[in-house]
């Protein structure tokens, strides 16, 4: 007990001092996972839209596939992505295994289903409610869509903080394809498993804070966005 | 009160619309459910500038408006449109009875309904605001549309369907939320909009608002046309024993 109350205070002391060490991880974890949040945004978005909206034949499995896919253990995407860019996979030659470009696709993975299958349902739902308005108007398709997504902007939120939620928490994908290497690929995550398996709790503690911090940051956003939203739509 | 020749002196001021009906329905038959919730619906709509669908809750009234604008098919029979000026080219609005506003200020809604209309994109705010005037919602601009109050909101969703500029304008229970001055603020523009030219097919349970606006009925019960009759007569010596029921205040069972 004595332990863990010194290593807490130097765990606070280094997060007060904002430690280059500590800070350095810090900024590596919000490049990676903020990278990985826009590029699942990017394809995440219009994916969704057509999948909670559009009329295709294979829609439904695809919309079961993404659903799913919410779930994918990051470990095994770890895995995969290793076996991809490692120097005897297909993707080898790109150089990629062990760079935080690796940690950006590999979260990128993670991610992009859960923006998908958040902004399908959301769709879905006023989809529902304005297609006979949509109708009379005729509009086309991707009207509609610009329509959806412009309305439902405040929900969609949801799907983006879920997104970081997932992609700052997440371990098993990025120490497998980034290796937690000092300076270049360690990040949050990664440092407090090595750190606490190492016994340095201090650094593991002080991350850990931050890492909770920025969760529960993200939470307050998400119910702030949630109570402008009724403020500004339903009144 | 509505003169008793108005329909015939209108037969003789359109002649073409007499012999081409705006709206065609013939031998129409809905299916929901199992059951016929329209059945053998042959009528010619639209020879007067307003029409009033009128009968009891449930009678298929809505379904029957929705078929007009071409949401959803028949199961059978037809409905077809002849504009003497332009028999191809028609634009027919309607509004719902529940109304279905977007999640935008009530400015923000007309803007959208009129970039989908075609009106351009510098002329939307101007049309937006004339529109909000017409429905005495100037100064609810900028609320959010879900937000106003129901007559408010069934005020705003006739407005943006004016601003489609439709030829035929399918209104359903247009003023059932509405205070009685909001009520003739409406019906001044439903009036307005014919003076233009606009045909108008209003479904309402108001006797009152019936016999101010309709200068024909059609009315329906158990999906079924009851009567079509010019507005003097069907008020005052309808046929069916259904509507004089309905406007004695009972039910024909
Ligand atoms: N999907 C459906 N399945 C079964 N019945 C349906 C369905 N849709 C509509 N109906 C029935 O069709 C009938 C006609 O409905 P409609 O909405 O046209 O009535 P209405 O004349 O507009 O009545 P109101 O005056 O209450 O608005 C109703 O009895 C309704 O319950
Ligand atoms: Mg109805």
């Amino acid at each position: 007990m004595q332990d863990f109350t010194a290593a807490f205070r130097a765990a606070l002391d280094l997060v007060f001092r904002m430690d280059a060490d500590l800070m350095e991880i810090v900024g590596l974890s919000l490049l990676v996972s903020g990278a990985a949040v826009t590029l699942a945004c990017v394809i995440g978005f219009p994916l969704g839209a057509a999948l909670g909206a559009g009329r295709f034949a294979g829609r439904m499995p695809l919309l079961v596939l993404v659903n799913a896919a919410m779930g994918l253990p990051p470990v095994v995407v770890g895995l995969t992505l290793y076996l991809l860019l490692s120097r005897a996979g297909p993707l080898g030659p790109l150089d990629l295994l062990y760079t935080p470009t690796a940690m950006i696709l590999a979260q990128t993975v993670l991610v992009t289903p859960i923006v998908a299958a958040i902004t399908a349902q959301i769709v879905a739902d006023l989809s529902e409610e304005y297609r006979d308005l949509f109708a009379t108007m005729g509009m086309r398709r991707t009207a509609q869509a610009a329509t959806l997504m412009w309305d439902g902007r405040f929900a969609l939120t949801t799907a983006v903080l879920a997104g970081a939620g997932r992609a700052l928490a997440e371990v098993g994908a990025v120490v497998i394809v980034g290796g937690n290497i000092d300076h270049v690929t360690r990040v949050m995550t990664t440092a407090i498993a090595l750190e606490t398996s190492r016994g340095a709790l201090e650094l593991a503690l002080g991350l850990g804070l931050i890492l909770l911090t920025l969760s529960l940051g993200i939470n307050a956003a998400l119910m702030g966005v949630r109570a402008a939203a009724r403020r500004l739509s339903d009144g | 009160m509505v003169e008793p020749d108005r329909l015939i002196r209108l037969a003789h001021t359109r002649p073409t619309l007499t012999q081409h009906p705006p709206v065609r329905i013939a031998d129409l038959y809905l299916q929901r459910g199992g059951q016929y919730i329209l059945r053998d619906i042959t009528a010619n709509l639209g020879l007067s500038d307003v029409t009033a669908i009128m009968g009891p809750n449930g009678a298929g009234k809505t379904q029957l408006l929705r078929l007009i604008a071409g949401l959803g098919q028949p199961d059978s029979g037809t409905i077809k449109f002849a504009w003497p000026d332009a028999p191809e080219k028609h634009r027919i609005a309607l509004v719902f009875q529940r109304p279905v506003l977007l999640r935008r200020s009530a400015l923000a809604n007309l803007t959208h309904a009129l970039a989908q209309y075609g009106v351009t994109r510098t002329r939307r705010t101007a049309r937006a605001m004339e529109l909000l005037d017409f429905g005495g919602l100037t100064d609810r601009a900028n609320i959010p549309a879900r937000a106003l109050s129901g007559g408010e909101q069934q005020r705003l969703t006739l407005v943006r369907a004016l601003g489609a500029a439709p030829d035929l304008l399918l209104l359903d229970e247009p003023t059932s939320n509405l205070d009685p001055r909001s009520t003739a603020a409406i019906e001044a523009l439903i009036q307005r909009a014919t003076a233009q030219g606009v045909r108008v097919i209003l479904v309402t349970h108001d006797i009152g608002q019936a016999r101010r606006l309709a200068k024909d009925i059609l009315f329906l019960q158990d999906g079924q046309v009851a009567e079509h009759s010019p507005a003097p007569q069907f008020f005052d010596t309808p046929t069916s024993a259904q509507a004089a029921a309905y406007l004695r205040g009972e039910l024909y069972l």
